[in-house]
């Protein structure tokens, strides 16, 4: 099987393309960020220009792993909408007119929002809520949405959208990685949300049992229970740094940290979870790694700073 | 803070699938509980002086819905609820209640309710914790029952019928129970909609002698005989209202037979013919 992965320089997607090559496949990685000494063929092109729809049409691939995506809100909002809404639609018309059999599109739980009221589990119908408070998210949701409509405007493609839960692991990739790295872990003081994570290999195995088993829909992916914060961070070896909330969107936008609306505290003070029972059914999949030895993969990776 | 011993044992004796440290997929943790536990079980034991009776109706396991009269400002009768669930079954079960909105937008509050198992009240997490096998704790007058003023704590206002639907549609046994004294424990002279609003509450409680604290007025929890209804929970209206006005009807001849016997009357004699 050939299978092309827009985005393939990300860390998750370099893990999803080796594993897949170690199976047997053949992995085309597209990437306007470099790999270097990439073992696959690896194309260091923009996903949305010209020289990528020539890589679908030379290489015919059978799947696509779309996870050309920008979480990062350090990115420009013009530049970030570009990318995710862009790129989704560019990544789908090609993988239409060049006959692929499968997409899968790897999108977020966060799609959900955080909200006081919003339900603990999140079922995939489920609409995006509290986008009016943190518009910032606005694009990634666009683009789960309109990868979505593929399902009934491209009948021909198999189309799995996958909303992952936050990654934990070795690599220390990704948002909530990034937020426990250092030593004290800032938190809304008199919030302490859940958080729903899996292990890398695990969201590696979750991405590569969906290209076996193409089902055909929206899923949402998850492994072990959610922890609170607090727990995550003092299992992590970190120390939790509750902030009043009125001092933490003060802070918003200054010291170098993202310039964010207010709204954007609430996935610090409230829980996104997903219900991932769907996607078990679908696919089978298991995780491997429950909560506890997932943070402590992150930890022995990365110890507590001095 | 010393953590007292039965509620130690009852918190670990807990059938919930709590993980390696103690917290379970719905976000309860084992220290919250112990902590809250410890508190409570202070005023339950000695504050309010608890009497609880027919506690064997409440289901040793699986999903069951608890269904009270709501009085007395803070919903204190909720807390004591859940503490007669925890002391004095056998084993212990935790009853979830649903928490009234305005909890999870308070900072503290909101951890704290959610750590210990109190959810918002949505239909989607009552649902869930039902399929789950949970105990689950829901006082029909919502708000407006912990509203009640002192005069008025033996009454019931309406009844909202999402728990009855829930019921039906998750097959779960309902458990009616009555709530004595915790209009005395909180008596309400008046309620305050615009102050309570102001910090996002539906209200705030204003009781004679100034300090929104309760009193130690003795508390008396009587769980009445499980009650099974079969549907699917897309019963018309009225169909759902009439199931709703029969466990009403039970709790208040429960509250009412509490009442009298509270102020001493005698049960009233049967007359021959009646």
């Amino acid at each position: 099987m050939r299978v092309l992965i827009p985005g393939a320089s990300g860390a998750i997607a370099r893990k999803v393309a080796l594993r897949l090559k170690d199976e047997g496949a053949d992995v085309v990685g597209i990437d306007r960020r470099p790999w270097l000494d990439a073992p696959i063929e690896f194309h260091e092109v923009d996903v949305r220009k010209r020289a990528a729809e020539d890589i679908f049409r030379k290489t015919r691939p059978q799947a696509v792993v779309h996870m050309a995506t920008v979480t990062s809100l350090a990115v420009p909002g013009e530049e970030r909408y570009q990318i995710n809404l862009g790129g989704t639609r560019a990544v789908f018309e090609y993988a239409r007119a060049y006959g692929v059999e499968h997409c899968v599109f790897v999108g977020r739980h966060t799609f959900y929002g955080a909200g006081p009221d919003s339900p603990l589990f999140h079922g995939e119908d489920d609409p995006p809520l509290e986008l009016n408070r943190f518009p910032e998210l606005a694009d990634l949701v666009a683009a789960d949405l309109f990868a979505a409509t593929a399902l009934w405007r491209f009948p021909e493609l198999a189309t799995t959208v996958l909303r992952l839960c936050y990654t934990l692991g070795p690599t220390g990739h990704g948002t909530l990685a990034s937020f426990l790295r250092g030593k004290r872990v800032p938190t809304v003081m008199g919030y302490d949300p859940l958080f729903q994570f899996l292990h890398e290999d695990d969201v590696v195995r979750a991405i590569v049992l969906t290209l076996s088993k193409r089902p055909r829909g929206v899923f949402n992916v998850a492994g072990p229970q959610p922890l609170p914060l607090s727990r995550v961070a003092h299992e992590a070896g970190r120390s939790v740094l509750p902030v009043p909330e009125f001092i933490m969107s003060g802070l918003l936008g200054r010291f170098g940290l993202p310039n964010l609306p207010a709204g954007a505290l609430n996935h610090l003070k409230y829980p996104v979870v997903v219900d991932a029972r769907h996607f078990r059914t679908a696919t089978g999949f298991e995780h491997a790694f429950d909560e506890m030895m997932t943070i402590k993969a992150f930890r022995d990776a990365f110890p507590v700073p001095w | 803070m010393r953590i007292d011993l039965q509620v130690r044992e009852a918190v670990d004796r807990l059938e919930l699938p709590f993980n390696a440290i103690g917290v379970d997929p719905f976000g309860i943790s084992k220290k919250d509980l112990r902590l809250w536990g410890t508190l409570t079980a202070a005023f339950y034991r000695w504050y309010f002086s608890v009497e609880t009776s027919g506690i064997a109706h409440v289901p040793a396991r699986g999903r069951a819905i608890l269904v009270g009269n709501h009085s007395g400002g803070i919903a204190i009768d909720a807390a004591m609820v859940v503490m007669s669930c925890l002391l004095e079954m056998d084993p212990p079960r935790l009853a979830q209640g649903m928490a009234e909105k305005f909890i999870n937008r308070v900072p503290f509050m909101n951890e704290w309710a959610s750590r210990t198992g109190h959810l918002t009240g949505l239909p989607e997490h009552a649902e869930r914790l039902l399929e789950a096998d949970r105990l689950l704790l829901t006082f029909p007058e919502g708000a407006r029952g912990t509203a009640k003023l002192f005069r008025e704590r033996n009454s019931l206002v309406d009844f909202g019928s999402g728990f009855i639907r829930l019921a039906l549609k998750t097959q779960s046994p309902v458990v009616p129970l009555a709530v004595l004294g915790g209009g005395e424990a909180f008596p309400t002279i008046a309620n305050a909609y615009k102050l309570g609003r102001a910090f996002g509450a539906p209200y705030f409680p204003i009781v004679a002698y100034g300090l929104p604290v309760p009193l130690p007025a003795k508390i008396e929890i009587q769980y009445g005989a499980p009650m099974h209804f079969a549907g699917t929970g897309n019963e018309d209206e009225a169909i759902v209202r009439g199931y709703v006005e029969r466990v009403k009807e039970v709790i208040a001849e429960m509250v009412e037979s509490g009442a009298r016997k509270r102020r001493g009357e005698p049960p009233p004699q049967l007359t021959e013919g009646s």
